[in-house]
Protein backbone atom coordinates (compact mmCIF):
# COMPACT_ATOMS: atom_id res chain seq x y z
CA UNK A 1 0.00 0.00 0.00
CA UNK A 2 1.44 3.34 -0.95
CA UNK A 3 1.04 5.94 1.69
CA UNK A 4 1.51 9.66 1.71
CA UNK A 5 4.26 9.20 4.32
CA UNK A 6 6.33 7.15 1.85
CA UNK A 7 7.12 10.32 -0.11
CA UNK A 8 10.46 11.70 1.12
CA UNK A 9 9.42 15.35 0.86
CA UNK A 10 6.40 14.62 3.10
CA UNK A 11 8.39 12.47 5.55
CA UNK A 12 10.71 15.41 6.32
CA UNK A 13 7.85 17.36 7.88
CA UNK A 14 5.16 14.83 8.76
CA UNK A 15 5.38 11.55 10.64
CA UNK A 16 2.94 8.84 11.69
CA UNK A 17 1.20 10.43 14.72
CA UNK A 18 0.89 7.04 16.45
CA UNK A 19 4.70 6.73 16.69
CA UNK A 20 5.33 9.43 19.34
CA UNK A 21 2.28 8.24 21.29
CA UNK A 22 3.72 4.71 21.40
CA UNK A 23 7.11 6.18 22.37
CA UNK A 24 5.42 8.04 25.22
CA UNK A 25 4.08 4.73 26.59
CA UNK A 26 7.58 3.20 26.70
CA UNK A 27 9.00 6.46 28.13
CA UNK A 28 6.35 6.34 30.87
CA UNK A 29 7.35 2.78 31.81
CA UNK A 30 11.09 3.57 31.76
CA UNK A 31 10.68 6.73 33.85
CA UNK A 32 8.35 4.96 36.31
CA UNK A 33 11.02 2.26 36.79
CA UNK A 34 13.63 5.02 37.17
CA UNK A 35 11.58 6.69 39.88
CA UNK A 36 10.83 3.48 41.79
CA UNK A 37 14.38 2.07 41.68
CA UNK A 38 16.23 5.43 41.93
CA UNK A 39 18.40 4.21 39.06
CA UNK A 40 20.41 7.04 37.51
CA UNK A 41 21.74 4.82 34.68
CA UNK A 42 18.20 4.19 33.53
CA UNK A 43 17.67 7.96 33.46
CA UNK A 44 20.90 8.37 31.49
CA UNK A 45 19.60 5.91 28.87
CA UNK A 46 16.27 7.77 28.67
CA UNK A 47 18.13 11.09 28.39
CA UNK A 48 19.98 9.76 25.33
CA UNK A 49 16.66 8.72 23.77
CA UNK A 50 15.26 12.22 24.48
CA UNK A 51 18.37 13.78 22.91
CA UNK A 52 17.94 11.80 19.69
CA UNK A 53 14.23 12.64 19.64
CA UNK A 54 14.91 16.33 20.20
CA UNK A 55 17.68 16.70 17.63
CA UNK A 56 16.75 14.27 14.87
CA UNK A 57 13.10 13.52 15.63
CA UNK A 58 11.15 10.88 17.59
CA UNK A 59 11.04 8.57 14.56
CA UNK A 60 14.83 8.04 14.88
CA UNK A 61 14.85 6.95 18.54
CA UNK A 62 14.98 3.24 19.51
CA UNK A 63 11.31 3.55 20.50
CA UNK A 64 10.52 4.93 17.05
CA UNK A 65 12.40 1.99 15.57
CA UNK A 66 10.35 -0.51 17.63
CA UNK A 67 7.18 1.20 16.49
CA UNK A 68 8.18 1.02 12.84
CA UNK A 69 9.32 -2.60 12.93
CA UNK A 70 6.91 -4.22 15.40
CA UNK A 71 3.78 -2.09 15.84
CA UNK A 72 3.15 -0.28 12.57
CA UNK A 73 2.98 -3.46 10.42
CA UNK A 74 0.17 -4.70 12.70
CA UNK A 75 -1.91 -1.53 12.37
CA UNK A 76 -4.39 -1.66 9.53
CA UNK A 77 -5.83 1.86 9.55
CA UNK A 78 -4.30 4.56 7.39
CA UNK A 79 -1.62 6.44 9.32
CA UNK A 80 -2.78 9.75 10.84
CA UNK A 81 -0.03 12.24 10.05
CA UNK A 82 1.45 14.77 12.42
CA UNK A 83 3.89 17.65 12.10
CA UNK A 84 7.24 16.45 13.50
CA UNK A 85 7.90 19.72 15.37
CA UNK A 86 5.44 19.31 18.30
CA UNK A 87 6.85 15.90 19.40
CA UNK A 88 10.40 17.20 18.85
CA UNK A 89 9.61 20.08 21.19
CA UNK A 90 8.22 17.66 23.79
CA UNK A 91 11.37 15.51 23.51
CA UNK A 92 13.52 18.62 24.14
CA UNK A 93 11.56 19.43 27.29
CA UNK A 94 11.95 15.80 28.39
CA UNK A 95 15.69 16.03 27.76
CA UNK A 96 15.97 19.16 29.93
CA UNK A 97 14.18 17.44 32.84
CA UNK A 98 16.37 14.35 32.42
CA UNK A 99 19.48 16.54 32.39
CA UNK A 100 18.47 18.27 35.63
CA UNK A 101 17.72 14.86 37.15
CA UNK A 102 21.14 13.53 36.11
CA UNK A 103 22.95 16.54 37.56
CA UNK A 104 21.02 15.95 40.79
CA UNK A 105 21.80 12.23 40.87
CA UNK A 106 25.51 12.54 40.15
CA UNK A 107 25.98 15.42 42.61
CA UNK A 108 24.15 13.56 45.38
CA UNK A 109 21.08 15.79 45.43
CA UNK A 110 18.48 13.02 45.51
CA UNK A 111 15.52 15.36 45.87
CA UNK A 112 16.44 17.12 42.60
CA UNK A 113 16.60 13.73 40.88
CA UNK A 114 13.19 12.68 42.22
CA UNK A 115 11.43 15.95 41.34
CA UNK A 116 12.94 16.18 37.83
CA UNK A 117 12.13 12.55 37.00
CA UNK A 118 8.65 13.13 38.45
CA UNK A 119 7.98 16.03 36.07
CA UNK A 120 9.32 14.12 33.06
CA UNK A 121 7.19 11.11 34.01
CA UNK A 122 4.11 13.30 34.48
CA UNK A 123 4.53 14.79 31.00
CA UNK A 124 5.17 11.41 29.35
CA UNK A 125 2.17 9.87 31.12
CA UNK A 126 -0.09 12.77 30.10
CA UNK A 127 1.03 12.34 26.50
CA UNK A 128 0.52 8.56 26.55
CA UNK A 129 -2.83 8.52 28.37
CA UNK A 130 -4.49 11.78 27.30
CA UNK A 131 -2.69 12.70 24.05
CA UNK A 132 -1.42 15.77 25.91
CA UNK A 133 0.27 18.33 23.66
CA UNK A 134 3.13 19.84 25.65
CA UNK A 135 4.05 22.33 22.93
CA UNK A 136 0.47 23.64 22.82
CA UNK A 137 0.35 24.35 26.53
CA UNK A 138 3.92 25.41 27.33
CA UNK A 139 5.51 27.01 24.27
CA UNK A 140 3.44 30.19 24.11
CA UNK A 141 3.54 30.69 27.89
CA UNK A 142 7.34 30.31 27.74
CA UNK A 143 7.58 32.85 24.92
CA UNK A 144 5.41 35.30 26.86
CA UNK A 145 7.76 34.98 29.83
CA UNK A 146 11.05 35.21 27.94
CA UNK A 147 10.42 37.66 25.10
CA UNK A 148 9.72 41.29 25.74
CA UNK B 1 16.23 1.35 47.77
CA UNK B 2 12.78 0.97 46.22
CA UNK B 3 10.05 3.49 46.91
CA UNK B 4 6.64 3.70 45.28
CA UNK B 5 5.45 6.92 46.94
CA UNK B 6 6.77 9.44 44.35
CA UNK B 7 5.35 7.31 41.52
CA UNK B 8 1.91 7.20 43.12
CA UNK B 9 1.93 10.97 43.73
CA UNK B 10 2.98 11.78 40.14
CA UNK B 11 0.42 9.45 38.56
CA UNK B 12 -2.39 10.75 40.81
CA UNK B 13 -1.70 14.43 40.04
CA UNK B 14 -1.14 13.78 36.32
CA UNK B 15 -4.36 11.75 36.07
CA UNK B 16 -6.42 14.47 37.73
CA UNK B 17 -4.90 17.14 35.50
CA UNK B 18 -5.27 14.91 32.42
CA UNK B 19 -8.99 14.36 33.02
CA UNK B 20 -9.54 18.09 33.42
CA UNK B 21 -7.43 18.72 30.29
CA UNK B 22 -9.40 16.24 28.20
CA UNK B 23 -12.74 17.67 29.28
CA UNK B 24 -11.83 21.34 28.93
CA UNK B 25 -10.02 21.24 25.53
CA UNK B 26 -12.26 22.42 22.75
CA UNK B 27 -15.05 23.70 24.99
CA UNK B 28 -16.22 27.17 23.96
CA UNK B 29 -16.49 29.20 27.13
CA UNK B 30 -18.19 32.57 27.27
CA UNK B 31 -16.83 33.31 30.74
CA UNK B 32 -13.25 33.07 29.47
CA UNK B 33 -13.78 35.87 26.96
CA UNK B 34 -11.75 39.05 27.36
CA UNK B 35 -14.41 41.53 26.23
CA UNK B 36 -12.57 44.80 26.77
CA UNK B 37 -11.17 44.91 23.24
CA UNK B 38 -12.70 45.70 19.88
CA UNK B 39 -10.74 43.78 17.30
CA UNK B 40 -10.80 44.94 13.73
CA UNK B 41 -8.97 44.75 10.43
CA UNK B 42 -6.24 47.08 11.74
CA UNK B 43 -5.08 44.48 14.27
CA UNK B 44 -6.14 41.26 12.58
CA UNK B 45 -4.97 42.14 9.09
CA UNK B 46 -8.26 41.02 7.55
CA UNK B 47 -11.81 42.38 7.54
CA UNK B 48 -14.30 40.88 10.00
CA UNK B 49 -17.18 38.67 8.95
CA UNK B 50 -20.48 40.54 8.68
CA UNK B 51 -22.06 38.48 11.49
CA UNK B 52 -19.25 36.65 13.27
CA UNK B 53 -15.51 36.00 13.09
CA UNK B 54 -13.42 33.13 14.44
CA UNK B 55 -9.86 34.21 15.18
CA UNK B 56 -7.55 31.22 15.59
CA UNK B 57 -4.14 31.60 17.26
CA UNK B 58 -1.65 28.86 16.36
CA UNK B 59 2.01 28.04 16.94
CA UNK B 60 4.64 25.77 15.43
CA UNK B 61 4.82 23.18 18.21
CA UNK B 62 1.13 22.41 18.16
CA UNK B 63 -0.37 19.30 16.58
CA UNK B 64 -4.10 20.11 17.06
CA UNK B 65 -3.64 23.56 15.45
CA UNK B 66 -3.66 21.91 12.03
CA UNK B 67 -6.85 19.96 12.77
CA UNK B 68 -8.54 23.10 14.11
CA UNK B 69 -7.55 25.09 11.04
CA UNK B 70 -8.87 22.36 8.74
CA UNK B 71 -12.20 22.20 10.60
CA UNK B 72 -12.86 25.94 10.86
CA UNK B 73 -11.70 26.92 7.37
CA UNK B 74 -13.85 24.15 5.91
CA UNK B 75 -16.88 25.19 7.98
CA UNK B 76 -16.85 28.83 6.90
CA UNK B 77 -16.90 27.86 3.22
CA UNK B 78 -20.65 27.37 3.57
CA UNK B 79 -21.19 30.52 5.62
CA UNK B 80 -21.24 33.89 3.90
CA UNK B 81 -21.41 36.00 7.04
CA UNK B 82 -18.73 34.21 9.12
CA UNK B 83 -14.97 34.49 8.64
CA UNK B 84 -12.07 32.43 9.91
CA UNK B 85 -8.86 34.39 10.52
CA UNK B 86 -5.66 32.49 11.28
CA UNK B 87 -2.92 34.22 13.32
CA UNK B 88 0.59 33.00 14.17
CA UNK B 89 0.76 33.62 17.93
CA UNK B 90 4.56 33.83 17.99
CA UNK B 91 4.72 36.81 15.64
CA UNK B 92 1.86 38.63 17.44
CA UNK B 93 3.04 38.41 21.04
CA UNK B 94 1.74 41.88 21.93
CA UNK B 95 -1.78 40.92 20.87
CA UNK B 96 -1.38 37.53 22.59
CA UNK B 97 -0.59 39.30 25.87
CA UNK B 98 -3.43 41.80 25.52
CA UNK B 99 -5.93 39.03 24.89
CA UNK B 100 -4.32 36.71 27.45
CA UNK B 101 -3.88 33.79 25.03
CA UNK B 102 -2.08 31.04 26.98
CA UNK B 103 -2.12 27.98 24.79
CA UNK B 104 -2.56 27.06 21.14
CA UNK B 105 -4.83 26.57 19.38
CA UNK B 106 -7.05 29.22 20.98
CA UNK B 107 -10.01 30.40 18.93
CA UNK B 108 -11.84 33.63 19.75
CA UNK B 109 -15.45 34.09 18.68
CA UNK B 110 -16.15 37.71 17.78
CA UNK B 111 -19.48 39.36 17.07
CA UNK B 112 -20.00 41.79 14.21
CA UNK B 113 -18.53 44.63 16.31
CA UNK B 114 -15.29 42.69 16.85
CA UNK B 115 -16.05 42.12 20.53
CA UNK B 116 -15.11 38.72 21.90
CA UNK B 117 -18.08 36.70 23.13
CA UNK B 118 -16.41 33.32 23.70
CA UNK B 119 -13.20 31.41 23.32
CA UNK B 120 -12.07 27.82 22.94
CA UNK B 121 -8.69 26.38 23.90
CA UNK B 122 -7.97 23.22 21.94
CA UNK B 123 -9.88 21.83 18.97
CA UNK B 124 -13.65 22.41 19.31
CA UNK B 125 -16.17 19.97 17.88
CA UNK B 126 -18.18 20.94 14.81
CA UNK B 127 -21.43 21.00 16.80
CA UNK B 128 -19.89 23.22 19.50
CA UNK B 129 -18.78 25.70 16.83
CA UNK B 130 -22.23 25.73 15.21
CA UNK B 131 -23.91 26.33 18.58
CA UNK B 132 -21.53 29.17 19.43
CA UNK B 133 -22.00 30.81 16.02
CA UNK B 134 -25.79 30.52 16.23
CA UNK B 135 -25.72 32.32 19.57
CA UNK B 136 -23.95 35.35 18.08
Amino acid sequence: MSEILDKPEVARIYIDARGPRFGAIITTVVLALTLVTNNKWLLLAQALVFAIGAIRGPQFTPYGFFFKKLIKPRLTKEAPTEDVRPPKFAQSVGFLFALVGLVGAFSGADAVFTVAVGFALGAAFLNAAFNYCLGCEMYLLGLRLIKR
Amino acid sequence: MKTYLPLVIVLAIASAYGLWYQRSRGAIRTVKAVPGHRLGADVLGEALGSRATMVQFSSAFCAPCRATHALLSQMVLAMEDVKHIHIDAESHLELVRQLDIRSTPTTLFLNSDGVEVGRAAGTPKRQQVLTALNAI
